[in-house]
């Protein structure tokens, strides 16, 4: 049995479904679950081979979901650890935010295969079931060299692999000093040193922040349609999807719940969520409707918030939604151009739903607005998985380390283990990094040899 | 019918660690060289040591081997170098008497019950269904072992190179040994060539040495071994080393002898270590580089000759003096013996276990430049681990297989056999991944216990050394426990330019600051009355140890969570009949290094070149079945 950290994964394909199941195994399992779910029992508690029902709830205390968590204390379990298994509704987000409550509590992410090792080591795998994972393991190395995004993966470990090249040089100038003291080599000064080490974290930080991006490309862009009542959301959903699904009348208010729908814009998909009214009705089913739509929004990437002609854009909604979640993206829409107004209402984009005018405009803007600041090209690394974006975490937080060494002046072997560490987090990515890697590095660069 | 329990080839320095090692384990050991006078002899520089290789010597010396003894007694400029940087890193190096040396391993060999020299040039290694029967001399005489160290050197088919004149032999003066290797290769080995250099030696009295830089040894000079009495060291009287530098007209006339350079024309076939580079190669490959710096260094405290430290060549003698006399103070030097390179035999080491013995013939060991390492130090430590492997099987003791976590020597031989080597390898700090916790001056914490368990170490040093290890960490745990109050400190801490506390603090957070010292600290408030405190005031080594602990600690804990997060893989062990063939899923390569290493532990199978993070996967669950 080993009892050192406690790993998790998802355990079901990552993707919509009816449930997903997050696997935890190690020592840590029962108390990590305990911080963050809540239910009639704590797990921590609870027999082996049981199911119970809870809420988990993120770092603020927010509901991420309701679930059902399965309990196998060790040496019966697959592992052969204490794990736990965590069926959520079968949404990625769902899954993607449980991992990351619990990675924020000393569980890490599993290596692929992991769970295989340790019960593998744990002495829990027979021969068929070994026989059984083998073919899985092997298997998922040939799909995932065939696979559809093998053009990406490329071009990230082809970045990863320039940034562990620049690691390996700046750790080489370490290293020159510590074993060739004696030589007459010119040994580079602090200030080179934190440049080429910023530089490296300047790379990383680009990387970490395509992970945003690499979201939308796997799990696509959210978008709540915002507005007064009866300013033509459902059209425009409507028109968007060219389908009638929306109840669309003139009677304010008609729109109770949530339609959601999935449209590809330009190869990115958009899940374009018309909410009921945001307002205050008498109507106790409406208002239902209305702390969903408000829901909604929180969860939202991007705001389309409309009015038409004779409404504008409400500022009072402007705040609400700001004062849901301030930094969210907002465009603001004009519906109903083509009707005759005395106002003259301020917006980004100026349509009518009712003769198919601007709604080019509005795809362009939400393409541009999604991408943020990144412009995409299919030649630019883009990081899309959660254990790559930590990887990348944990080697910008060995580098930080280095940086407060090299800076309160420590010597170079304490430097050394910082870059290493970070070296060794980008090698997960791509491969290993070995010792002969710095030291050719400094066989071919400097003149060594008394 | 003569017959030994072990018979060790070769009485260069790792002969030297096995036959001794051997002999003292109460086997009946024969040392086998073609000239006794040639026992211990130094082929290249005079000097032990050196960044990471003085590491080796001191655990060699932990585990009860003889170097650090040899070295301290003839010893004629120690220096510890790195001092500037942590203690991971410090390096005990010595210039040594060359010829003090040699007499002084001469007479240890001796000296040592159990072990007799054999002047003989054996030219088979004999053996019968895979196991070692003997070897056979090139007068025809047969003498049997059950255990054989092979530690040749650069004597198997030694060729010697000066210009475009070769002249077959393993040192200069000295005969090549031939046969070994073929009868190596008839049972099934593999072999290569490797080269090495050697620079000119200089006469000391043609030297202009007033115009030299001077590079003296150490103010208070530190001993290899834990077993030299303080007192008595220095044994020798210490001098200094001397500094020049070539210029652009020294490598403008080094050129003039390229067409006729063994190396460039392609006469020379052996890799030659990148990391010692001749001179005329470090020409070629750094253009841009005016000047390159020499040492010249004593070879003895009556000898006349100096070793050129940095100028390795094997051009034509006369191109070597005609660019020496442009050397600043060598513009009159006198050259004994020019400059050489040596081409031998090695066997890649992926054909030896990690105890040294060879997968192919049981009973026999590989040790030193046959596995294709450079540095007498190396040699050394594979001669140890040979020594007492091959002692242990006779006897039936456990056997000695270091980790990496717990010495370079278990870096060292774990490098050998996972990555094979195509160049001469040398022990280098940035080798050891868990490099904080490898320190010098905590080689026998971390190795006396085996030189203890195999009787290579007295009794009462040993029990010095678990006295003072229990010290040490009951020291730790004091300074853990005692606060200091502000209006104790604070005025002190003034007078250090150290930030003052505010309530109370711990003796050990304050000896993280780099500004205070733990001797200064427990003076204050007195700490030092406490008689654990006493205890370790005289015992500076202690307090030197728990200083460095302490200082240190956050990264010495993350070092020994990496080797405690990684021990779970080491101690998976592999059956050694595994046969890889069989495992499908293997990808081609993983599966044809796996066979060929033959791993003992998933650790071990990871770092073998060519096996991937999938193959580990795949092994892992085959392993089950």
């Amino acid at each position: 049995m080993f009892t050192d950290d406690t790993i998790v994964a998802l355990a079901t394909p990552n993707g919509s479904g009816a449930i997903s199941v997050i696997r935890m195994s190690g020592s840590n399992s029962f108390s990590a679950i305990d911080k963050i779910f809540v239910g009639k029992k704590r797990i921590s508690e609870a027999n082996t081979h049981t199911i119970h029902y809870g809420k988990i709830l993120d770092g603020e205390k927010n509901l991420i979901d309701d679930v059902l968590v399965s309990v196998f204390r060790c040496p019966n379990s697959y592992t052969g650890e204490d794990s736990v298994e965590i069926s959520t509704h079968g949404n990625p987000l769902i899954s993607k935010k449980i991992i990351e409550a619990l990675t924020d509590l000393n569980v890490r992410l599993a290596e692929p295969g992991e769970f295989t090792k340790r019960a593998f080591l744990n002495n829990k795998l027979d021969l068929s079931q070994a026989e059984a994972v083998a073919d899985i393991i092997s298997a998922r190395t040939d799909v995932s060299l065939k696979g559809a995004r093998n053009q990406l993966d490329g071009i990230l470990s082809t970045k990863v692999r320039e940034l562990r090249d620049m690691l390996i040089n700046a750790s080489s100038f370490v290293e020159l000093e510590l074993d060739f003291a004696e030589e007459n080599v010119e040994f580079i000064n602090q200030d080179q040193l934190l440049k080429k080490i910023e530089i490296i974290i300047f790379e990383i930080n680009t990387l970490l922040t395509t992970f945003s991006f690499g979201k939308i490309i796997k799990d696509g862009i959210n978008v709540a349609l915002v507005g007064p009542p009866n300013v033509g959301k459902s059209s425009l959903l409507n028109y968007i999807v060219k389908e009638s699904r929306a109840i669309v009348s003139d009677i304010p208010g008609t729109t109770r719940d949530v339609i959601r729908e999935e449209v590809s814009i330009n190869g990115i998909l958009f899940r374009l969520h018309d909410t009921a009214g945001i307002r205050l009705s008498k109507d106790e089913l409406e208002n239902i409707g209305i702390r969903r739509s408000q829901q909604t929004v929180i969860d939202a990437d991007v705001v389309i918030l409309i009015g038409d002609v004779f409404t504008g854009i409400p500022l009072e909604l402007v705040e609400k939604i700001n004062g849901l979640n301030a930094n969210k993206k907002i465009i603001r829409v004009i519906n109903k151009i083509d009707l005759e107004s005395n106002l003259k209402p301020v917006a980004d984009i100026y349509i009518s739903v009712l003769n198919g005018v601007g709604i080019n405009l509005l795809f362009n803007k939400l393409v541009q607005i999604s991408n943020g600041s990144n412009v995409y090209s299919e030649k630019s690394a883009v990081v899309t998985s959660l254990r790559h974006f930590d990887c990348l975490k944990n080697a910008k937080e060995s580098l930080l380390n280095g940086i407060l060494s090299i800076k309160n002046k420590i010597s170079g072997e304490f430097i050394a283990v910082d870059l290493r560490n970070a070296a060794n987090s980008l090698s997960e990515i791509i491969g290993e990094v070995t010792s002969d890697d710095i030291l050719n590095n400094i066989f071919m660069k400097f003149c060594i040899g008394k | 019918m003569k017959k030994f329990d072990i018979i060790v080839i070769g009485g260069g320095h790792a002969g030297i660690e096995a036959a001794c090692a051997g002999a003292n384990m109460h086997c009946s050991v024969a040392l086998i060289t073609m000239d006794k006078f040639a026992i211990g002899r130094m082929s290249c520089n005079p000097a032990i040591g050196g960044t990471a290789k003085g590491h080796l010597v001191r655990e060699i010396d932990a585990l009860g081997g003889v170097m650090g003894k040899i070295a301290d007694r003839t010893g004629i400029q120690f220096r510890m170098l790195n001092k500037s940087k942590g203690p991971a890193v410090w390096s005990p190096r010595c210039q040594s008497d060359r010829k003090l040396y040699s007499q002084e391993a001469c007479k240890l060999i001796v000296s040592t019950t159990n072990l007799d020299i054999i002047e003989a040039n054996v030219i088979e290694i004999l053996s019968e269904n895979k196991k070692v029967l003997g070897i056979k001399t090139s007068d025809g005489e047969i003498i049997f072992c059950s255990a054989l160290v092979l530690s040749s050197g650069t004597f198997l088919n030694g060729l010697m190179h000066t210009g475009l004149k070769s002249t077959v032999g393993g040192r200069f003066g000295e005969n090549a040994a031939n046969g070994i290797t073929q009868s190596l290769i008839n049972l099934g080995f593999e072999s290569s060539r490797l080269k090495t250099g050697t620079p000119p030696r200089l006469k000391k009295d043609s030297i202009n040495w007033e115009k030299l830089e001077e590079q003296p040894g150490d103010e208070f000079p530190q001993p290899f071994s834990f077993q030299t009495e303080k007192k008595q060291f220095p044994f020798q009287r210490q001098v200094s080393c001397h500094i020049t530098y070539t210029d652009e007209n020294v490598h403008k006339i080094l050129e003039k002898g390229f067409s006729q350079s063994p190396m460039f024309t392609g006469i020379i076939k052996g890799v030659g270590p990148r990391y010692c580079p001749s001179i005329e190669d470090k020409i070629v490959r750094f253009a841009d580089k005016k000047q390159h710096q020499l040492f010249l260094e004593p070879e003895g405290l009556d000898s006349d000759q100096i070793y050129l430290n940095g100028f390795s060549s094997s051009l034509p003698a006369e191109i070597q003096l005609e660019a020496l006399h442009k050397i600043k103070g060598l513009e009159d030097v006198i050259m004994i013996r020019p400059g050489y390179a040596v081409e031998y035999d090695f066997f890649p080491p992926h054909q030896v276990d990690l105890t040294l013995e060879t997968k192919l013939i049981e009973g026999l060991y590989f040790a030193g430049q046959i596995n294709g390492t450079s540095g007498y130090e190396e040699a050394a430590a594979q001669g140890i681990v040979a020594g007492i492997n091959a002692a242990a099987k006779i006897k039936h003791l456990p056997e000695l297989i270091l980790k990496r976590s717990e010495a370079y020597i278990g870096v060292l031989i774990d490098d050998l056999v996972n990555k094979s080597t195509d160049e001469p390898y040398r022990m280098f700090t940035s080798r050891a991944e868990h490099r904080l916790l490898l320190r010098q001056d905590n080689a026998d914490a971390r190795l006396m216990k085996y030189g203890n368990k195999y009787g290579l170490i007295p009794k009462d040093l040993y029990q010095e050394t678990v006295r003072r290890e229990k010290l040490i960490i009951n020291g730790v745990e004091l300074f853990n426990n005692i606060k200091i109050h502000a209006r104790d400190i604070n005025a002190f801490l003034v007078t250090k330019e150290s930030a003052e506390i505010d309530s109370t603090e711990t003796i050990s957070k304050l000896c993280k600051r780099p500004e205070l010292s733990l001797k200064e600290i427990i003076k204050i408030n007195g700490t030092e009355n406490i008689p654990l405190v006493q205890e370790l005031n005289d015992d500076k080594i202690a307090l030197e140890k728990i200083e460095i602990e302490l200082k240190y600690e956050g990264y010495i804990n993350r070092q020994q969570e990496m080797v405690e997060r990684l021990e779970r893989y080491e101690s998976a062990k592999i059956p050694l009949t595994l046969n890889y063939s069989t495992i499908k899923a293997l990808s081609a390569e993983g599966r044809e290094k796996l066979n060929k290493v033959k791993p003992r532990s998933i650790g071990q199978a990871s770092r073998i070149s060519g096996v991937t993070p999938s193959d580990i996967s795949i092994l892992l669950v085959y392993l089950k079945s």
